[in-house]
């Protein structure tokens, strides 16, 4: 547990858990999200979203809304004039992804519920939405396809006509020899394991305010990575991309819903520009759940061979991975990271991991909070306890047994991925010394005599993440079409205040905070003097924004070093005043001094007086104290740890009640220990949310049962334990701060832990395997069929009817296809 | 239109409003307090909490027009950046915020709790606590800050 400390005066910054920077204007209400930004002749955006799965657009009647009070415009996908369609940004050398084009609004056709049709533009926030209520779309439904695997099979309805299958592409990584691996296997264990869809659901929803001014555009955007953002609306508008100035002021949490460049804020820009007037879109929860990115939705099929004495001989994944209608920014990408990870904690000889990426009639799935990495965690250590149980190994055997040791780091894994360090025995050392498993086990067989059914469950997880070395994910590596560099200035002001800019793009990590101790140290000022800019195209270089858990691994080090620039710069003009020679500065307590004469030196104040009033400089040297770097990392770094899940099921209901849960995981060393526990305590609650209460569901027509916060279940703080968490520390050698990422880390472990745990308590009443979400029905019908009982399908499944118990959703039923109604 | 006098955070508003709109709008748009945010369309997130005649409500719930000689107190009432509420202090001392989005929602959820229960258990905090979503904390800090506050007593 961290206790907070409050310190005004520090040799080293880094390591103190400081209070956050960014705090008092949050308490206070004085935040400024995107929503609170209000311009002068604003008009509010509405849009109409398209209330088919599937359907040819017969015609448009907006001739209600064009006349209706306040109304600016009214616009469809007709009237939009751009230069591109929206991005997706990979291009994997070798590798066809049929790609359909994707508009801002829809032309002709509409492939999913919720996908943008037109759009009114008025001067009243309920007038634009009263105006919309008049805006009359006429459909002629298209057969609809929801399930992927359905849509893998012949003679399933085509998404895309024109691409003439429902299979995007298959992607696959490896490594060994997969005949080997089952020829070597004294068991092979097989399961059938879905990960289903869920949202990203930051509380902020997305939101924009675009203005045009003498042929710039201003854009207030709720974003993850302003400046992609910026060059994307550049080639849109067919302009170049100084004209375009992209704000994300304080955004109010991402998930990873907020790295994808969007429709609706193409659309804002251009009505801006046509209307001239600025416009301001914000989006509603439910816009939010049906046309915001997805995450996750692959069904996993995986296949473990183990020997008799717990050796694993290999692991092969096919996924087959629903995408949904079209892409956004890395949509068919992010499977990949579940290939990146497929070996996980393990030496495993023989691997295989294939992903088949689906259209069907959905919204797009894309990066949300892990990416891949927690479908590859889950999949893995699922499996792994299912294996032990198979062998009948202790699951913590079975996974030292084949653990990579800390001695063999830099690790290279059969798909020939380079683990930079790592001590997985060590996390699962320290985990045991919280958790004490032999009580455990006792408690657990007295509890089961009164009929509780208590289980725990594992996860002994890492993850890749610091996205990322440039050569390796480019164009002619991976295939994403960009570098993974990110850029920082370090600007001491003639006072000594110091500005720090930073291109990535936070949105609750506490960079503000984190960044300021690590460049405080580094240049000798206080943490207060340090101020921390970020999401500003208008204040820095090009940056590569917040995501993949990369802020700190490439972000943080790349201001390191350019702070280091600048306290380079500051020795020499301090020898150069001090009659020194440069080598012989050093920086401590925060003062240049000479070595060995600790009183005779300057602060960096003095420093910067000296060189913004440049009477006396070293000869040659230029004025001012400031310092650009970019940096491109060397490699991936990849985090790691151990938890555990401690649960209690009512065997009589289902219900799953979490007991206790406790991590131990290992970012490299802490610049401020508080925020990593934090980062850990919202990743965790984000996989218990998928594990236990999570799904975005779509019924058989294509329609979004899941489309408020009324029937997709986001947990509260009733349905959660306090944590107990505690780190290891090992370095990264990837950069000079040692440091990992920890975003996603949470995320990435939990999902698996709950999982084993339930089905761990389940166990003596014959239930051996489990899917999430594991809701109460799901589990009291397992347990049903496990004694031989036949029981109803669970609505919260594949294959499960929401129709014969009623979703609790208003108004979001099934769509009958009618000729031509008019909706 | 309709008239409502409403008192907010201390002054006095008397606004000509549309009988349909919202209390959360009024704080926003009408009266420029822009502290109290929105979430959801379906008064399940507690972003828009405020407090209305001394209970936490979800101001999205609220017609304006129903708080016509009320007084209301948004996140902005509770205190400043100089003169910070007791809770406002644990949120930051505890690191019970992160993007800060639901934050105004949750102290002012938090500060209706401590004012009916001075001394709440975890349990009875984190019931209290649940008409209002976080995404970001995991709910742990935010509950140690309300158990701060308490533990060091909240004025009501």
């Amino acid at each position: 547990m961290t206790t907070v400390e409050q310190v005004t005066q520090a040799d080293k910054w880094v390591g103190q858990a400081l209070r956050r920077k960014e705090d008092p204007r949050m308490i206070t209400g004085r935040g400024r999200y995107v929503d609170d930004v209000v311009m002068p002749g604003m008009l509010y955006m509405a849009m109409i979203r398209s209330t088919e799965a599937h359907a040819r657009i017969v015609s448009i009647d907006a001739e209600g809304a064009k006349s209706a009070p306040g109304v600016h415009g009214v616009f469809t996908g007709e009237d939009l004039a751009l230069e591109s369609p929206l991005p997706m940004a990979w291009v994997p050398p070798g590798v066809e992804v049929k790609s359909p084009e994707t508009l801002p609004l829809a032309k002709g056709t509409v492939k999913y519920v919720g996908q943008a049709v037109a759009v009114v533009l008025g001067s009243s926030k309920y007038g634009v939405r009263d105006a919309a209520e008049q805006v009359f779309v006429e459909y002629d439904p298209l057969p609809v396809v929801v399930d992927p695997e359905k849509a893998l099979e012949a003679g399933s309805p085509l998404v895309h006509e024109e691409i003439g299958t429902n299979q995007t592409h298959e992607w696959t990584i490896g490594g060994g020899d997969m005949d080997a691996a089952w020829a070597d296997a004294d068991v092979v264990v097989e399961r059938r394991i879905v990960n289903h869809r869920t949202a990203g659901a930051p509380i902020e929803p997305r939101a924009c305010v675009a203005e045009w001014r003498g042929g710039q555009l201003t854009l207030h955007l709720t974003s993850q990575n302003p400046h992609l953002i910026r060059l994307f609306m550049a080639g849109e508008f067919g302009i170049s991309e100084d004209r375009i100035r992209v704000i994300a002021p304080d955004v109010g949490g991402g998930f990873g819903v907020k790295i994808s460049h969007y429709g609706e804020e193409v659309v804002a820009a251009w009505a801006a520009r046509k209307l001239g007037r600025p416009v301001k879109w914000t989006e509603t929860r439910s816009e939010h759940m049906s046309a915001t990115i997805h995450g996750r939705d692959q069904i996993d099929y995986v296949k473990v061979g183990a020997k008799r004495d717990g050796t694993i001989t290999g692991l092969e994944c096919t996924a087959i991975c629903d995408l949904g209608a079209y892409y956004t920014l890395l949509t068919p990408f992010i499977p990949c990271f579940t290939g990146f990870v497929i070996s996980g904690c393990y030496k495993i000889p023989n691997l295989k991991f294939t992903a088949r990426g689906v259209f069907t009639n959905k919204m797009a799935t894309d990066a949300t909070r892990g990416a891949g990495r927690p479908e590859a965690t889950h999949l893995i250590e699922v499996m792994i306890e299912q294996t032990a149980a198979e062998i009948g190994m202790d699951p913590l055997e079975l996974r030292r047994k084949n653990f990579i040791l800390k001695e063999d780091f830099p690790a290279e894994v059969a798909i020939g991925i380079v683990y930079d360090s790592g001590d997985y025995h060590g996390s699962l050392d320290k985990l045991l010394t919280h958790v004490d498993l032999d009580a455990f086990r006792r408690e657990q067989e007295e509890l089961r005599a009164n009929g509780i059914y208590r289980g725990i469950g594992f996860s002994t997880w890492m993850e890749i993440c610091g996205l990322a070395p440039s050569r390796v994910v480019g164009p002619s590596g991976v295939g994403l079409q960009a570098g993974f560099y990110e850029s920082s200035i370090v600007r001491i002001h003639a006072s000594g205040a110091v500005t720090a800019y930073s291109g990535t793009a936070p949105h609750g990590q506490g960079l503000d905070t984190s960044f300021a101790q690590i460049v405080a140290d580094r240049v000798g000022a206080s943490f207060d003097e340090v101020d921390v800019q970020h999401g500003d195209t208008g204040a820095g270089p090009f940056g590569l924004g917040t995501y993949g858990s990369r802020s700190l691994a490439v972000g943080g080090e790349s201001l390191a070093r350019a702070a280091l620039k600048v306290a380079d710069k500051a020795k020499r003009i301090a020898a150069h005043l001090l009659e020194a020679a440069p080598e012989d500065i050093e920086l401590a307590a925060g003062k240049y001094s000479v070595k060995g004469s600790p009183d005779k030196g300057m602060t960096l104040a003095e420093i910067a007086g000296a060189a913004y009033v440049p009477e006396n400089l070293p000869e040659g040297m230029e004025p001012g104290l400031e310092e650009t770097t970019f940096y491109d990392p060397e490699n991936f770094t990849f985090p790691f740890g151990a938890h555990a899940c401690i649960v209690d099921v009512d065997a009589e209901t289902g219900k799953v009640d979490v007991v206790r849960y406790v991590s131990v995981d290992d970012c490299g060393p802490a610049i401020n220990p508080m925020l990593i526990e934090g980062q850990i305590h919202g990743g965790v609650v984000h996989g218990i949310g998928q594990a236990l209460f999570e799904r975005i569901h779509y019924d058989d027509d294509g329609q979004l049962v899941t489309g408020t916060f009324v029937d997709y279940a986001l947990p509260s703080a009733a349905d959660v334990p306090s944590f107990e968490t505690d780190r290891t520390e090992t370095p990264s050698p990837v950069n000079s701060l040692g440091v990992k990422g920890v975003g996603e880390a949470g995320t990435i472990a939990s999902s698996a832990a709950v999982t084993n745990a339930v089905i761990d308590a389940v166990r003596p009443l014959g239930v051996t395997y489990l899917d999430m979400p594991l809701s109460p029905q799901a589990i009291w019908s397992a347990i049903q069929e496990a004694k031989g009982r036949p029981a109803p399908g669970d609505p919260g499944k594949q294959g499960g009817s929401w129709d014969d118990h009623g979703s609790g959703s208003a108004g979001s039923g099934p769509t009958a296809p009618s000729e031509g109604g008019a909706s | 239109m309709a008239r409502v006098s409403v008192t907010v955070n201390g002054v006095q508003y008397d606004e000509e409003v549309e009988p349909r709109l919202l209390l959360v709008h009024l704080i926003r748009d009408t009266l420029g307090l822009t502290g109290t945010h929105v979430g959801c369309d379906t008064s399940n997130c507690g972003a828009c909490t405020v407090h209305l005649d001394g209970q936490a409500v979800k101001s999205c719930t609220v017609l304006a027009v129903q708080t016509d000689g009320s007084e209301v107190t948004t996140i902005e009432g509770m205190g400043s950046e100089d003169d910070l509420h007791p809770l406002q202090e644990a949120f930051w001392n505890n690191h019970g915020l992160q993007c800060g989005y639901c934050t105004p929602g949750m102290i002012m959820a938090g500060a209706d709790l401590l004012a009916k229960k001075p001394n709440p258990t975890e349990e009875e905090v984190r019931e209290a606590l649940a008409g209002n979503l976080c995404r970001c904390t995991g709910y742990h800090n935010i509950v140690k800050a309300v158990l701060d506050a308490a533990s060091k007593g909240v004025p009501a």
